[in-house]
């Protein structure tokens, strides 16, 4: 492992390691805009520029390899001039459009310029070359040719990620710009990427373009709920509102991506949310207290138990919920209630698209995890026939959807059910037939942990506290296991966790602080 | 005088590969098969042989860079993307003596155990492309080229390749690139071409010309070509000389041969009696010259003493009464004009140089130009990928520095003293 000092600070460097990850490992960050740790080395900004004893020339930190003995300096006036030389060239032609400009606040020139620049413009304003403005170049992007600092990480990305290819740079000097090809489109799953990996304003999303200043936003590490993969996501909010999904690192998973379904997968916080607790009797739907919905649910199956027997009501798990829910599910189900109908099922209405990198077939976040908790997803069919056999009194519905069954359907099936109970985030097909509508908060509005396909168990964050009348579907389960009888005190995913934990092999010594920020894989069998 | 490479230039038929070998053609190749591989590398180096496309490096270093196993198939690319503003000579080689170059790429490939090797020729070359096909051709049809050349055994195959118009690619990595049929950008280094280079193969780019050298080393040996030179420069060189001179042309001579007698013996002096004002002496990416400095002889070291560059041997012979700003002018449109694009300092530097030069030329240079054009200097110098940033700064440094007066004066009357405007706006 070579020894090297940066700054005059010494650093143990493992081999092939460059200077710029070395002097980031121990906190002397080196400004960049090509560098990119999951592209290859473009080494073409020359922001990165160093001093390393024994070169005559300054060299790119992004393309130098550590050596033993390497002597390295970041804080020289020859580095400083060199880094703010750069910047102004990057600037000669740039627009200033700061004002409306989406980057403005997460911008690499702005941010840089506050921090090396502060020059004034040696460069005519009737000098700047011109570029084409707002281009819609497809998927969710759109490019202003005029802020591009030409870096390349997009470019590379469709090269190197996706494989599509469909950037390329055209022209040559400072006449040089990025494009796709005549009538091209971008055509790949991943095009919101762009958006992130553009260090400018030049690739900006669609979706975010104008609908909020990036500086009033708070972040919350989050878990994307859009398929199985489980890509960790920053899910950005502004009061009780999310704005938008960004990846956030996680080599194990998602290194630094996620798809362009997955990006909007935000919008189920946002848009047709079930804020309040709702009766529908006869038709007619009336808004009603926690305590008389909790109430009628909780003797609506008791009584269906003491009249037909456990086997008369059912339990449909959502794979939506977290493992932290979907564990007390199954205790509400098995122990409570005593009923073999408990079940879940994957299945999603529609086609849906999946490839071998982000995009899971399974549409749902925690699957794995409700298989490892021991839900039945075989038995759900056979719950469904029972349903539609009418031997099913009372149903304690979780989610929004039932399977792939369409809105008619879904109608049509739970009319044989005199009493249905949904817990669910957002109207759909189950919330037009429910007789009590228990609203549940988003992925935003609690916290726990998801399973991912290959069984990492990672956790989400609650961005904010749960919206309207909404309530977690930890204080929901418990409300509903007090008023069967229970004296059932779960607060909060952490202790539900430990509970989980203790009882269920997969998840055998497993705690938030082992799964930590990268995640922890359950094992089946453990 | 010996002469290297044009002994028979003056010969029409010498292109021909029957006629070349009755001048005794390919001899040398003969030898080469007859000698073990490291002898000829070693002769090479005692050549003292300098690239002659314009860094000088030496040709026996480079190819010792190769990687010793031979796991990887090698491969040699001949540079003939002659785009040096000036510069004129291997143009001459390919039309007048192209089996020079192709004997010596048969001999280098065979020291090398390459089995393949790309001539990237200049695609404004249209005549010496056609002209190295034929030959390549012929050489095929003779067996100097293809499988079991000669009954030595060894295999070569070469291939013509013609580029698409940029001066870029002549730099040997974005030479490689457009080669492999991608963009003509210059690759980030390391790594260098020797390791991973044209199809991530072990790659030696060399100059026509050095590898024309190549022929006559194996024939003479490597003292006898470094004692035509001077210490650690041997050989000749071909020189062109462009701009009014009496006799512009290219000529053969000796490596050491002084700048003054190039011009007045060789090149029999100025048009008309004219003074000379300053001499580019090594293709237009080489400071600048005074009138002054011409006793110096020709060598890539002497050259480097004095603080400017043999180069590709590209004489501009710039005569009184041009202006200085216009003439830089002229250099700066041509570097903002044929900048990849690729890295940052180069794509916006050479612009903006080009534009603050013109406007000086165009009598609307402000107080404090001639600083920011030394100062944008200085943040492009040795910070690009390639030296295409540097070969815009040092004529425009060089000429600052020397002619300094001319571009105070432009700026202090706002007008060109020579009359000068242009009228076009600049491209960039």
């Amino acid at each position: 492992m070579p020894k090297l000092t940066i700054n005059g600070i010494s650093v143990d460097a493992p081999e092939g390691v460059t200077i710029l990850e070395a002097a980031r490992s121990i906190g002397v960050e080196i400004p960049h805009y090509c560098y990119h740790p999951k592209l290859s080395i473009a080494g073409n900004c020359r922001m990165c520029l160093v001093e390393v004893e024994k070169f005559p020339k300054l060299q790119i930190s992004c393309n130098t390899f550590v050596t033993e003995g390497m002597v390295v300096r970041t804080d020289t006036e020859k580095v400083h001039k060199a880094v703010t030389g750069v910047l102004e060239f990057l600037l000669i032609h740039h627009p200033v459009d700061c004002p409306i400009c989406d980057q403005a606040g997460e911008c690499g020139l702005q941010n840089y310029y506050m921090q090396y620049g502060l020059h004034k413009s040696r460069y005519p304003l009737e000098d700047k070359v011109h570029k084409k403005k707002v281009q819609d170049i497809g998927g969710q992007i759109v490019l202003d040719a005029e802020r591009c600092i030409l870096c390349s990480r997009c470019v590379r990305f469709l090269q190197e990620v996706t494989r599509t290819g469909e950037l390329e740079f055209f022209h040559r000097g400072d006449h040089s710009e990025i494009a796709i090809f005549p009538g091209k489109p971008l055509s790949n799953h991943y095009t919101g990427n762009l958006a992130d990996i553009c260090p400018v304003g030049a690739l900006t999303s669609k979706d975010f373009r104008f609908k909020c200043r990036v500086w009033f936003l708070k972040s919350a590490e989050s878990v994307c709920p859009g398929c199985a993969h489980g890509c960790n996501v920053l899910a950005d909010f502004k009061g009780e509102i999310l704005y938008r999904f960004r990846p956030r690192r996680n080599d194990a998973v998602n290194d630094t991506w996620m798809c362009d379904f997955g990006r909007l997968e935000y919008k189920k916080a946002n848009e047709f949310r079930l804020l309040t607790p709702i009766f529908r009797e006869n038709g007619t739907m009336s808004a009603v207290s926690w305590e008389s919905v909790l109430y009628t649910a909780a003797s609506r199956l008791r009584e269906a138990v003491d009249a037909h027997g456990p086997e008369a009501v059912a339990v449909i798990a959502s794979p939506q919920l977290s493992n932290e829910e979907l564990f007390l599910v199954r205790k509400l189900a098995e122990e409570i209630l005593s009923t073999p109908n408990l079940a879940f099922t994957s299945r999603t209405p529609g086609e849906t698209v999946s490839d071998d990198f982000l995009l899971r077939e399974d549409k749902n976040p925690n699957s794995r995890g409700a298989q490892l908790l021991g839900i039945s997803e075989d038995r759900f069919d056979g719950i469904v026939r029972r349903i539609y056999e009418g031997k099913i009194r009372a149903l304690l519905f979780f989610g929004n959807q039932l399977g792939d069954l369409s809105d008619g359907e879904t109608a049509l099936l739970l009319q044989n059910v005199p009493f249905v109970a949904q817990v669910g985030t957002n109207e759909g097909p189950v919330y037009r037939s429910a007789h009590a509508v228990l609203p549940c908060a988003s992925f935003a509005e609690r916290g726990g942990t998801f399973t991912n396909h290959a069984g990492r168990v990672q956790r989400f964050r609650m961005a904010f506290p749960p919206r309207g009348k909404a309530r977690t579907g930890i204080e929901i389960l418990n409300g509903l296991a007090v008023r069967l009888g229970t004296e059932w005190n779960f607060t909060g995913e952490g202790p539900v966790f430990k509970a989980l934990a203790e009882s269920c092999p997969p998840f055998a010594g497993m705690s938030y602080e082992s799964i930590g920020p990268g995640g922890q894989v359950a094992e089946e069998g453990r | 005088m010996e002469l290297v490479l044009t002994r028979h230039f003056d010969n029409d038929r010498y292109r021909h590969l029957d006629t070349y070998v009755e001048l005794g053609g390919y001899e040398a190749l003969r030898k080469a098969f007859a000698m073990p591989k490291e002898r000829i590398v070693e002769e090479v180096r005692k050549a003292n042989l300098r690239g002659r496309g314009g860094a000088g490096f030496p040709a026996g270093v480079k190819w010792g860079f190769l990687p010793k196993d031979l796991s990887r198939p090698r491969v040699l690319v001949i540079n003939a993307d002659e785009g040096e503003p000036g510069t004129f000579k291997d143009r001459l080689i390919m039309s007048r003596g192209p089996h020079l170059l192709i004997e010596g790429i048969v001999i280098t490939c065979f020291a090398l155990s390459a089995h393949s090797a790309y001539i990237y020729i200049r695609g404004e070359f249209v005549r010496e492309a056609r002209i190295l096909q034929e030959v390549v051709d012929e050489a095929y049809a003779k067996g100097y080229l293809g499988k079991d050349i000669l009954g030595s055994g060894f295999d070569l195959e070469v291939t013509v390749h013609r580029g698409a118009g940029a001066y870029i690619c002549g730099e040997e990595t974005s030479l490689i690139n457009s080669l492999e049929g991608k963009r003509g950008w210059p690759r980030v280094k390391p790594p260098f071409p020797a390791t991973i280079g044209a199809f991530g193969l072990p790659t030696i780019v060399n100059n026509v010309e050095t590898i024309a050298d190549v022929p006559w080393i194996v024939t003479h040996g490597g003292e006898k070509f470094a004692s035509l030179g001077v210490e650690k420069d041997g050989g000749t060189r071909l020189i062109g000389v462009s701009g009014p001179v009496v006799r512009p042309g290219v000529y053969e001579l000796p490596v050491g041969t002084s700048l003054r007698a190039i011009l007045y013996e060789h090149a029999g002096g100025l048009l008309d009696g004219k003074e000379l004002k300053a001499v580019i002496p090594g293709g237009s990416s080489t400071p600048v010259l005074r009138a002054d400095e011409i006793d110096v002889p020709f060598s890539i070291d002497a050259m480097a003493k004095i603080g400017t560059m043999a180069g590709s041997g590209g004489v501009i012979v710039i005569p009184e009464g041009t202006c200085m700003v216009r003439a830089l002018s002229v250099l700066m449109n041509f570097y903002a004009h044929e900048s990849c694009g690729q890295c940052t300092p180069c794509r916006e530097g050479t612009g903006w140089l080009a534009k603050v030069v013109r406007r000086i030329e165009n009598g609307e240079g402000q107080e404090g130009d001639v600083e920011l054009i030394l100062d944008l200097c200085d943040n492009m110098m040795g910070r690009t990928i390639c030296p295409l940033a540097d070969a815009a700064v040092m004529p425009a440094e060089s000429f600052i520095w020397k002619f300094r007066e001319e571009f105070d004066r432009h700026i202090r009357e706002q007008k060109c003293p020579y009359g000068n405007r242009f009228e076009v706006p600049c491209r960039s």
